[in-house]
């Protein structure tokens, strides 16, 4: 094994890995690829952020997530509505999709980081640590909450000229969800996590 | 926050080394590599030299998201239903809609998220398949960065699919307007799904690959 290289991932020119100063990161000189970052403190900052992003999901699934006023009555939806009526409209593929993508994949990742986190923080093991952090790199596309708020935006576009529309306290806490999970993705070295899990 | 430029030492495929795809960690090649799976030693993930089948693979799902993309478009993807009448609506009399009612903002995002997106995607992967097939030397930063973006922007396409989704929730049945998602939604998901994957499934360093074998042609 030969610590001190790095392959480019996009063109696999090989690099002498140098230490960067803190939050920087070292791109590749042919193609320019993101090679590596230096995120200082990674552990502890994810795991903070990764936690609130949970407690956040919480409240984003218990309180109503949008009301829709019209000719005096109202309407309460919840994070979930729109899966559950995808799939009583036998949409049940894209019912999945919608869950998944913004819901059941951020929450994974976010628990699946506390599952790797917590314990290198605490210095204990627990089984399978590489394979979940493996499957929370993997992840992270397919997880869309900033895509859904934007989604949420447009509807609100569309009906703002027959309805009302009201926002309840789920779809703020959804908000802050999106930024949440923005810095997790920016405060996380998956570099610096591995040497930890093989130590 | 200024991107530092690496020192470079030659390819790790033509130093002997494969890098890991999950954790980027460098291993000694052994000998005879198509015989037996190697796993990396650090994160346990499958390890090859290059992504396997790439190029096939690439194929099959940009042709399949080909396919899907004329269903995505022909068939509706909500159904609204105001006092008995009922309206149809694609994913481009969706832009219109909101063209014709001044929303041009919002017109702009749907129509490079769900039209311009899914389809320069599109060609975007088959441009960077036959360039990599006919093994051309062109700019190989150019097609890089190009591939780059793609993989980055292509998961905004899902916007389409999450719009019906809350339209669905907020207006139900059961009062004078009701709005019912289409067939097209799901052709739809289908596109993006499917090319994400194929984004994901295609490998940029073959680009570069054969730039190498340019070299030592010229070489001998």
């Amino acid at each position: 094994m030969m610590q001190p290289l790095i392959a480019c991932h996009e063109c696999d020119l090989l690099h002498r890995m140098q230490p960067l100063p803190a939050n920087s990161k070292a791109r590749c000189r042919r193609c320019g690829a993101l090679l590596y970052v230096h995120a200082p403190k990674t552990v502890n900052r994810t795991l903070a952020f990764a936690l609130t992003g949970l407690f956040l999901f919480g409240i984003a699934n218990i309180y109503p997530f949008l009301s829709l006023e019209s000719q005096g009555a109202v309407l309460e939806t919840n994070l979930i509505t729109g899966t559950i009526m995808l799939s009583r409209q036998s949409m049940a593929g894209v019912a999945i999709l919608v869950l998944l993508t913004s819901m059941l994949i951020p929450c994974t990742l976010l628990m699946a980081l506390v599952y790797v986190l917590w314990p290198i923080k605490r210095g204990f093991r627990l089984p399978f640590t590489r394979h979940v952090f493996r499957m929370a790199l993997n992840l992270r596309p397919w997880s869309m909450t900033e895509i859904f708020l934007l989604g949420i935006l447009v509807s609100v576009v569309k009906l703002s000229k027959m309805a009302t529309i009201i926002p309840g306290t789920a779809l703020f806490s959804f908000l802050a969800l999106v930024f949440v999970l923005a810095s997790v993705s920016a405060f996380l070295d998956p570099r610096a996590v591995w040497e930890k899990i093989k130590q | 926050m200024n991107p530092r430029r690496a020192t470079a030492t030659g390819t790790a495929a033509a130093a002997g080394l494969i890098a890991c795809h999950s954790c980027r960690l460098l291993v000694r090649r052994p000998g005879r590599l198509n015989r037996q799976t190697i796993r990396c030693p650090r994160c346990g993930a499958r390890m090859h030299l290059r992504k396997p089948n790439s190029i096939a693979r690439t194929w099959a799902l940009v042709i399949a998201a080909i396919i899907f993309y004329v269903p995505a478009n022909m068939l509706p993807v909500t159904i609204t239903t105001y006092l008995g009448s009922s309206q149809s609506d694609t994913i481009l009399s969706g832009v219109l809609y909101f063209m014709r009612t001044g929303s041009w903002g919002i017109a702009l995002i749907i129509f490079v998220a769900s039209i311009v997106v899914p389809i320069a995607k599109l060609i975007v992967l088959s441009g960077l398949l036959i360039s990599v097939q006919q093994g051309w030397a062109w700019r190989p930063e150019d097609r890089t960065r190009l591939y780059r973006i793609t993989e980055l922007v292509g998961r905004w396409s899902m916007l389409d699919v999450f719009v019906v989704a809350v339209l669905v929730s907020l207006v139900r049945m059961g009062y004078l307007t009701t709005i019912e998602a289409g067939a097209g939604v799901v052709y739809f998901a289908a596109v993006v799904i499917v090319t994400m994957i194929a984004a994901e499934t295609f490998d940029p360093r073959l680009i570069w690959d054969a730039l190498e074998r340019e070299d030592e042609s010229t070489a001998c």
